[in-house]
């Protein structure tokens, strides 16, 4: 019970608190919020965060100099909710590198020499040394990755550093370092916020939430029918389930790896369970063909999709394009990003199959179109009103409508990202996200001997470009390091202890 | 790893002057055909090493030239693999034509050369697309760069 000295307020943010751009070690003891010191702090608790931690447990950091801030229990939660409603399932693959390993800095053994070696199955080792020329891309069941991250996890003491919680905001400190202020889950603190004083602050806090089409967003909020129009990374087993019991159709929106996966499933159920859903696959951008500005950069594609192994072309993750991008800076390297973006999925030859059959069969309908609205029809489904380039206007009717287009990205829309543009000295990248520098501090928020580190999707747009990825988590978090080991926080791994480590790995030995 | 042409010719030199030469100094008194003294076997050996090496600095700029015509700017692994056909060939080519064999002399007979080229191109190229990756934990995001 407050006492009668204690201001109402205590132990939540002042006015005074929110309006200042640095904060004293006075102003948080005058607002009674209760403060914790730890050298390095990382807010997120996902697959970044956790990476970064191993690595630094990995280069001799003790779990007693690190915490974690998240409000999820294990790092692979969020990633497995969002794989598993855009259809991949443990069994499943997903679309990874097999030496892009979160649980494996060093990237060896590859997940294709686990998986071949526990399976006993060598045709896992022909693909991967064929792959792409003769074979897909081998890449990892989603289960092989959560067994071996919760396998590092326990090895690393991961929760023996994590704190629960949401993270509110990070202020810089006078004198150096940063304030995190955390909000604790109910009943497990005194007060309301709680406050982390760190030298060493890293941001990973993925994406801020669903982005859905601005036509569906309006057909959802005007007609508050949250279960017709879904988003492929939101639940949506009730549209295969009601496809079981009578023939529907599907309007299926985008062109990236979720409109596949998506498609897929229907495709599946559709053979499983010999229904008879047709399918209506609308493209913003259809693709016919190869693709790109010269004859040296021509990106292969076909019946609407553009064709790529993974989520950028492999040599940003440590090639050429890779060296290249490093070198750029504002204009020139938003150009770059653009010619080498776009949506795309990877070419495989299942789904090829797949659709080959539906156009045949005449049950899966590619358009190119952009959707001007979507109205309730006469007969209580749903009507899209859907324009292509060459003024063709088509109107297909269907039961559902699933929006694969993807994910939040706009910074601003998390307010801890919101908070660092508006007081903590951070700004935009050429493509509109977080500046950072090619050691992944978050430019302009510097404060004395500390330094704000962010990694993961809001930082695309910077020197390095695969950054929402295993690996690209993977090398933000190698350069962190070795930042933070010039900065003396901790020793940079040469061959020798990278080899023990690795043995230590090998025998699921602590580090 | 996916290279860039500096990291390509590093990572060559590297495991040539590593793996290459672990493997030839064991394979050596093994190989088929070789009738001379050990030492000459060995400096016959070495010598071929060599010449891959220094041959090889070509051919990385060649790769690398057609590897602009990728869009993934990528060399898969099984092109890393399938080189070693031409580039076997050609040497054995220039050692028989006697383009070389000044250097290189006697020059090997083929089954004792195509036994050392093969065992080395495959080992180098086991060890280049997973145990590298141990000891030297930035070599593949610096396009295979090991300095």
């Amino acid at each position: 019970m407050a006492t009668p000295h204690t201001p109402p307020a205590a132990g939540d943010l002042t006015p005074e608190l929110l309006g200042a751009p640095e904060w004293s070690d006075r102003m948080v003891a005058a607002a009674g919020i209760p403060m914790y010191d730890i050298p390095f702090l990382t807010l997120g608790g996902g697959i970044g965060s956790f990476v970064t931690l191993d690595y630094l447990r990995v280069y001799g950091v003790p779990t007693s100099q690190m915490r974690v801030v998240s409000n999820i229990d294990h790092p692979w939660q969020t990633y497995e909710f969002l794989t598993r409603c855009s259809q991949i399932p443990r069994p499943e693959r997903i679309r990874s590198d097999s030496s892009s390993r979160p649980d494996n800095l060093w990237g060896f053994p590859s997940y294709a020499l686990e998986e071949a070696w526990k399976e006993k199955n060598p045709a896992y080792l022909l693909q991967i040394a064929t792959e792409p020329i003769l074979n897909d891309y081998w890449t990892p069941r989603a289960g092989t990755v959560f067994e071996n991250l919760e396998r590092e996890a326990k090895r690393i003491a991961y929760w023996d550093m994590l704190v629960k919680g949401q993270v509110r905001m990070v202020r810089r400190r006078s004198g150096g370092g940063y304030f995190t202020v955390v909000t604790p889950p109910e009943g497990t603190a005194q007060t309301k916020r709680i406050v982390f004083r760190s030298r060493f602050v890293h941001i990973a806090l993925g994406y801020p939430g669903l982005k859905f089409l601005p036509d569906l967003q309006e057909f959802r909020q005007k007609y508050g029918d949250y279960q017709h129009v879904v988003n492929a990374y939101e639940p949506h087993e009730q549209v295969y389930e009601f496809l079981k019991t009578r023939p529907g159709t599907v309007v299926v929106r985008g062109g990236g790896i979720v409109a596949s996966r998506v498609l897929q499933r229907l495709f599946d159920d559709r053979e499983k369970f010999r229904l008879q859903t047709q399918i209506v696959h609308i493209f913003r951008t259809f693709v016919t063909g190869s693709h790109g500005p010269s004859l040296r950069n021509r990106r292969k594609g076909g019946d609407g999709w553009a064709y790529q192994g993974f989520n950028y072309p492999k040599s940003v993750w440590g090639g050429q394009l890779k060296a290249e991008m490093r070198r750029l800076e504002g204009p020139e390297r938003a150009q770059k990003y653009k010619e080498m973006g776009g949506t795309n999925t990877p070419f495989r030859r299942r789904w090829q199959e797949q659709m080959r059959a539906g156009r045949e069969g005449g049950y899966y309908h590619a358009v190119q179109g952009t959707v001007e609205r979507v109205e309730p029809a006469a007969d209580g489904r749903m009507m899209s009103y859907v324009r292509s380039k060459d003024g063709t206007v088509r109107e297909p009717v269907s039961d559902y409508i699933i929006d694969c287009t993807g994910l939040e990205a706009d910074i601003a829309e998390h307010r801890v990202f919101a908070d660092l543009l508006r007081h903590g000295g951070a700004y935009r990248n050429p493509v509109g996200r977080l500046e950072v520098e090619r050691h992944f501090e978050i430019k302009g928020t510097a404060s004395g001997d500390g330094a704000l580190y962010a990694s993961g999707s809001a930082t695309l747009g910077g020197y390095f470009p695969g950054v929402d990825t295993f690996l690209g988590l993977q090398i933000a978090a190698q350069e962190i390091a070795d930042d933070l080991a010039r900065r003396g926080f901790c020793r940079r791994m040469g061959p020798l202890r990278s080899t023990s480590q690795w043995f230590k790995w090998a025998l699921n030995k602590p580090v | 790893m996916v290279p860039t042409l500096i990291g390509r010719i590093q990572t060559r030199l590297f495991l040539l002057a590593t793996v290459g030469v672990v493997i030839t100094a064991l394979i050596v008194p093994v190989l088929p055909g070789l009738t001379g003294p050990l030492s000459q076997d060995y400096l016959t050996g070495f010598s071929v090493l060599a010449a891959v090496a220094v041959l090889g600095v070509l051919w990385e700029l060649l790769y690398h030239f057609l590897m602009q015509f990728r869009w993934e700017k990528d060399w898969p692994t099984l092109f890393g693999l399938l080189t070693l056909v031409p580039e076997g060939l050609l040497l054995l080519f220039l050692l028989r034509s006697g383009a070389i064999g000044s250097v290189i002399d006697p020059v090997p007979p083929a089954s004792a050369f195509w036994t050392q080229f093969v065992v080395v191109w495959i080992c180098v190229w086991l060890v280049a697309n997973g145990p590298m990756r141990v000891p030297f934990i930035r070599w593949r995001f610096r396009g295979g760069r090991v300095l």
